[in-house]
């Protein structure tokens, strides 16, 4: 139906996590708000799995390419398929995560059908019959909110973690394989190998990030951070100041030349909070500064802030998490 | 070989940003610019691959007259040709236009094998237009490039290593490729003073919207297909809460109220 909300389905060579349904949440309000269905749409070598998985997560209708070509995910491929399906049903609106993967999708699909995208966006509501779409510029400074009217569909990237996952419940979806014929030949690259991070960060996915800046003075304040973020299931952020002095790589850099993130707890030690890193984490559920100065900016952002010596709050934190979580 | 590099001219990222409301487009009026920093390691990028394989660089931007100071930057740092994209058409343009323009830009330059850009903006952070350009142009999308292991123009092959989540993708591609990198790939150098002097005396070329052969209905304010309806403040995040007391204390509190958000597992 031309007024559809089609929300694309992540996964790695078929992997899924339950994040890969996380956008069908708000699907489905907007799908309610136009009197329309929800529907997913996926890519893959093999995508039974995914598609029953979506229905479960409330797709009325799963949109489906299958084909060995898909089998790696490879942006060109995967935006080829994807244009062809938004083309041919030309829904209301197609989301997708705001992941390296998700962007390279969207980004290539949208200037295939020779039209733009909102990428990043943290806000979606119907404002006179058109999905209006909020993002952060600047450093969250401003709220912009666009309206993308020469496209069919609008298409949007969605910051992770910016709505809540949905209920996973017992629905099934109608599912409509569509062939779309790609020869292998004709993809321009290739997946040589995926070689698995040592951390294994993944701070975009994250719920809890414990990260420092440049008040934990050396390296050796990240094995504490590391600590607490075991115990807490997390993971370790840094500010770029962090980065640039070599104490931890660039991978766990959070903030505008980092990566944005939105977890439910960021717990901030040591960062004393320029607006170049608020950029990247100001849209957390629940903030708490940790920091010697009891002006740093960071804690106008903080939901909870605590001046003191990070040396001393978070082995303290540590042993009272200790005692309260039994670990 | 031939390369080029895209670059950005953006507002200093230490300076205050200021966006006219009405146009909802941003003030740049006595804002001090700069090279989008992600720029500056593509250029980086675009300067070894010359030295390592031997081949020439052109450096395109898109931007006002002022735009001129990248490139001129980029002629510092001994690019071989530049190119800004200028038109009063082109004001507006949103990312899909912007890719547009920069691709014209490209096929106008004719035979590039590898184009280098910086996987976003740090004004716009759309991180898209990489993904755009190669779609427009039909070259291999290589996004979030943190190494280029070889590029071996004669075979016409690239092999890169791309930092996805949890981990690093080696992607082998033919070229002609579009490959955004991301920061950590190189060190940026820094232009000496004799390369300063010699870039002021180059003229620096402009290509018009018809020096590109672009239609003008599909860029600027009036072909973009994005329109920004509301520019609004976010309400401030609420006045956080300052725990006070002893160590001990300050730490029971805290992580009480952590734990009560039932977020850890």
């Amino acid at each position: 139906m031309a007024n559809d909300v089609w929300v694309y389905i992540e996964h790695k060579e078929g992997a899924i996590s339950p994040m890969s349904f996380e956008l069908l949440g708000i699907g489905k309000e907007l799908a309610a708000g136009f009197g329309s269905n929800l529907c997913a749409f996926v890519i893959g070598a093999g995508v039974d799995d995914l598609a029953k998985e979506a229905g479960a997560y409330g797709a009325a209708k799963v949109y489906a390419v299958e084909g060995d070509v898909f089998k790696d995910f490879r942006g060109e491929a995967y935006a080829k398929a994807a244009a062809f399906l938004l083309d041919k049903y030309k829904p209301e609106v197609a989301l997708f995560r705001a992941t390296t993967m998700g962007t390279d999708v969207a980004a290539a699909a949208a200037a295939q059908l020779g039209f733009g995208l909102c990428t990043d966006t943290i806000g979606l509501a119907i404002d006179g019959g058109k999905v209006k779409m909020a993002r952060a510029a600047f450093g969250g400074n401003f709220s912009v909110s666009v309206v993308n009217e020469k496209a069919a569909p609008q298409i949007a990237t969605v910051r992770p973690k910016a709505y809540a996952m949905p209920e996973k419940g017992a629905g099934t979806a109608e599912v409509v394989k569509e062939s779309f014929a790609l020869a292998d030949a004709d993809v321009a690259t290739k997946v040589v190998e995926f070689l698995a991070s040592a951390s294994a960060v993944n701070l975009v996915e994250a719920d809890i990030i414990v990260s420092g800046g440049r008040g934990l003075g050396n390296e050796a304040g990240f094995a504490m951070l590391q600590q607490l973020a075991d115990m807490l299931g997390g993971a370790v952020g840094a500010s770029r100041a962090a980065v640039d002095s070599e104490w931890i790589p660039y991978e766990h850099q959070v903030g505008q030349t980092g990566k944005t993130v939105k977890p439910k707890i960021y717990i901030a030690c040591g960062i004393s909070g320029a607006i170049q890193h608020l950029a990247g984490m100001r849209t957390s559920d629940c903030i708490v500064a940790i920091n010697k100065d009891p002006d740093a900016p960071i804690f106008k952002a903080a939901t909870f802030g605590i001046v003191g010596d990070y040396k001393e709050v978070v082995p303290k934190m540590i042993e009272k998490f200790k005692g309260k979580l039994g670990r | 070989m031939k390369i080029a590099v895209c670059l950005k001219q953006v507002p200093d990222t230490e300076a205050e940003v200021k966006w006219d409301i009405p146009k909802g487009t941003l003030s740049r009026d006595g804002m001090d610019s700069i090279t989008n920093p992600f720029d500056e390691f593509a250029l980086e990028e675009a300067l070894l691959t010359k030295e390592n394989y031997d081949g020439e660089i052109i450096a395109i931007s898109m931007g006002p007259e002022g735009a001129k100071d990248v490139l001129r930057n980029a002629l510092a740092l001994t690019v071989d040709e530049t190119a800004l994209c200028c038109d009063d058409a082109f004001a507006g343009s949103d990312t899909y236009a912007t890719a547009y323009v920069l691709a014209s830009a490209i096929k106008k330059a004719g035979d590039v094998d590898v184009v280098f850009c910086g996987k976003q903006s740090t004004d716009g952070n759309t991180g898209v237009v990489g993904a755009e350009l190669a779609a427009i142009l039909g070259f291999s999308q290589l996004t979030q490039v943190g190494k280029v292991r070889s590029i071996d123009a004669g075979a016409k092959k690239i092999v890169v290593e791309r930092a996805v989540e949890g981990g690093i993708e080696v992607v082998e591609a033919k070229l002609p490729a579009v490959v955004s990198v991301i920061k950590g790939i190189n060190e940026p150098r820094l232009p000496n003073l004799m390369g300063i002097r010699k870039a002021s005396k180059i003229d620096i070329p402009q290509w018009s919207a018809g020096d590109l052969g672009v239609d003008t209905g599909k860029v600027g304010a009036a072909g973009a297909s994005t329109k920004v309806v509301e520019i609004a403040v976010p309400p401030p995040r609420g006045a956080g809460e300052i725990l006070k007391g002893e160590l001990e204390e300050v730490a029971n509190m805290i992580t009480d109220k952590l734990i009560d958000l039932k977020v850890i597992k």
